[in-house]
């Protein structure tokens, strides 16, 4: 067996605040294939944003334990003078809000020019032509004039293209996309999807997929992970998940979907209760106070020990005591 | 562009227009008679009639006033017959104290006002900045928490009491330092220099305490900013991070800050001028308020009010070339 492209193992980052210490990510594993596309799903708090910026060492003021390699390579405590070689080049991030992202003083193309001959070198003219090449790549129209602007010029969808352009520009194998395209119309987040799918496809790319939505998930993802409360509760591929939800959390957000098969007027069914605090969080497993398998059997093997995921299924697990009950 | 400067520049006329409307209003209005004050004391009540004839003091308010402004352009003709006196552009009027014309009595003061003004502003800058800066990047550690008690103490310290002091130990005690006199940069830059250092030194401290708070707080805001992460995601290195995407929006403020006190400061920095004795601006204004030479505060007013407003323009194109989201004006 090759090394996976990406292997995170017991990856754990807490936060120390003047209220305690916060355990924001509790330890999880995950691997990420060339050419796959591993969606990570949960509302926020639930530590997946941190788990991708651990893994990019870009944590400030965290401590992050576990391992999580590149290509082989550990990056957790690894120095910051050579993650800075693999940021970027080998593994990029996509954000949220490409507005607050990208940097307002510099056109689009300087940008991308700046990390291409940050990691290449070579003259500025020929990182301004990688830029530019990018740009078209990623689908703006004129990709020469609009190197020259700056990101407050660009609708909302090509700003969040440009930075896909940067993230590509270094060609790297590892795309981080954190919430690419929560900030986004509707129609213009399908398109920023389906590009950011099509690009992984073409280039083997093996994306990381953040994400609270559901549909993003079922759209792009080939495998899945759940996270509540900073761990992981749910690993299947995407198909498996969603036509045999094994975690109650997972089938609550499955169910609180509106459906076009539904008898109209049905209301939608959210899931009781609210996220749990990280900072003192539900003893056992962390989502047993909003738990319908909970509420009804009261089993005290939900309040003691915080459950593992254990294999439930060939490639789908699941941290529920309940499974074999529920399932 | 062009037409955004256009507005901008008559928006400016108009406020020096009302300016001046409005010192001639207090000057002319309410105080002693013009005319007593010309004429000095011991003066008949023929003489002071005919002071106000020559003066145009009978011509009603508005005619008065219109003379002034269309003089500062055009020039003027003050008194009549014998006594005419051309006061060729730009006519502010003469000082009734000197008898000099205001603008050259405003002129001879300027460049110390500039000297005092800029080396005052280039060593606050470098402090405070500075400081600021490695106080926001050593968050929380013993040195930023030094640094910044010092300006707390700095910045308590009022001009009078820094100036004392200094003058106290470094000129009367030490004697390193002779009694601080305005020398022109163009005679000896030296002597300019030994000369004014206190007084700079008197005025930046107080500043660079403001603008080391100010920069700091700045500094640490755009640090924590969605697109300084980016560029470390992108794989530079920390001091372009730090040099390039941090500081430059983080120093934005500090920029339109320092156009204001710049403004302020070239139309005279009153209390530091008169503790040092200089013959800036600020110390011109004090004198001729104190002997109520109305045409010499006139012009001072006047022009203090056109450094203010014309850094105010300054700052605003400076701005809009440091960040182009501001360009849209």
């Amino acid at each position: 067996m090759t090394t996976p492209l990406l292997a995170v193992q017991n990856l754990a980052v807490t936060f120390d605040t003047a209220e305690g210490t916060v355990h924001a990510v509790k330890g999880i594993d995950f691997t990420v294939e060339r050419g796959r596309t591993l969606g990570i799903v949960g509302e926020s708090g639930s530590g997946k944003s941190v788990t991708s910026l651990a893994v990019m060492g870009l944590h400030r003021g965290a401590t992050v334990t576990g391992s999580a390699q590149l290509d082989g390579t550990e990056l957790i405590g690894a120095p910051d003078d050579h993650l800075r070689t693999l940021r970027g080049r080998k593994m990029a991030m996509v954000f949220q809000d490409a507005l607050t992202a990208l940097h307002p003083y510099f056109t689009v193309g300087d940008q991308i020019a700046e990390a291409y001959r940050s990691h290449f070198g070579g003259t500025r003219k020929a990182a301004h032509a990688r830029a530019v090449d990018v740009l078209g790549d990623v689908g703006i129209p004129e990709p020469a004039r609009r190197a020259r602007e700056h990101p407050h010029q660009f609708s909302g969808g090509m700003r969040q293209r440009a930075m896909i352009a940067l993230a590509l520009s270094c060609e790297p194998d590892l795309i981080i996309a954190d919430e690419p395209t929560t900030a986004l119309d509707v129609t213009v987040q399908a398109q920023v999807l389906d590009l950011l799918t099509r690009l992984q496809r073409e280039r083997g790319l093996g994306l990381v997929l953040i994400t609270h939505d559901l549909g993003v998930i079922a759209r792009a993802a080939d495998d899945v992970l759940v996270m509540y409360g900073g761990s992981a509760v749910e690993q299947a591929d995407a198909e498996a998940l969603f036509t045999t939800p094994r975690h109650p959390y997972t089938r609550g957000l499955l169910d609180s979907l509106p459906r076009l098969d539904a008898a109209p007027d049905t209301a939608l069914r959210a899931i009781p209760g609210t996220p749990p605090s990280l900072l003192a969080p539900p003893a056992g497993c962390a989502f047993h106070p909003r738990c319908p398998a909970y509420a009804a059997t009261s089993d005290t093997r939900c309040t003691g020990e915080r459950p593992p995921l254990r294999t439930v299924a060939g490639g789908h697990r699941s941290a529920c005591i309940h499974d074999e009950v529920t399932a | 562009m062009i037409g955004y400067l256009l507005r901008r520049l008559a928006a400016m006329a108009a406020t020096l227009l009302v300016v001046c409307a409005l010192t001639f209003a207090v000057f002319y209005l309410f105080p002693a008679d013009p005319a007593v004050q010309f004429c000095g004391k011991d003066c008949s009540t023929e003489r002071i009639e005919l002071v106000r004839q020559q003066l145009g003091l009978a011509d009603p308010l508005i005619v008065q006033f219109w003379h002034y402004v269309t003089g500062i352009f055009a020039g003027q003709t003050l008194g009549t017959g014998q006594y005419a006196v051309q006061c060729g552009f730009p006519c502010f009027g003469y000082s009734f104290q000197s008898a000099q014309p205001v603008w050259d009595l405003m002129m001879d003061r300027l460049p110390t006002s500039i000297s005092l003004a800029l080396g005052a502003a280039a060593l606050w800058l470098l402090l405070g900045v500075g400081t600021g800066v490695v106080s926001a990047l050593r968050r929380g550690t013993r040195l930023d928490r030094t640094l910044m008690v010092g300006t707390i103490g700095v910045a308590a310290l009022p001009v009078y009491f820094t100036a004392m002091i200094l003058l106290y130990l470094v000129v009367t005690v030490a004697g390193l330092l002779p009694y601080p006199r305005y020398i022109a940069f163009t005679e000896h830059p030296g002597q300019w220099i030994s000369n004014l250092i206190l007084p700079w030194i008197t005025l930046a401290l107080l500043n660079a305490a403001i603008y080391a708070r100010m920069t700091r707080n700045s500094v640490i805001e755009t640090m924590a900013e969605p697109y300084v992460r980016t560029a470390r995601a992108k794989g530079l290195r920390e001091r372009r991070v730090v040099g390039k995407h941090g500081l430059r929006p983080a120093l934005t403020p500090v920029v339109t800050m320092l156009g204001m006190d710049l403004g302020g400061l070239l139309a005279g920095a009153l209390i530091t001028e008169s503790l040092f004795s200089l013959p800036g601006i600020g110390k011109l204004f004090a004198d001729s308020l104190n002997k109520s030479d109305q045409p010499v505060v006139m012009g001072v007013t006047l022009l203090a009010s056109f450094f203010i407003v014309s850094s105010n323009l300054v700052v605003d194109l400076l701005y809009a070339w440091i960040d182009p989201r501001a360009r849209l004006a």
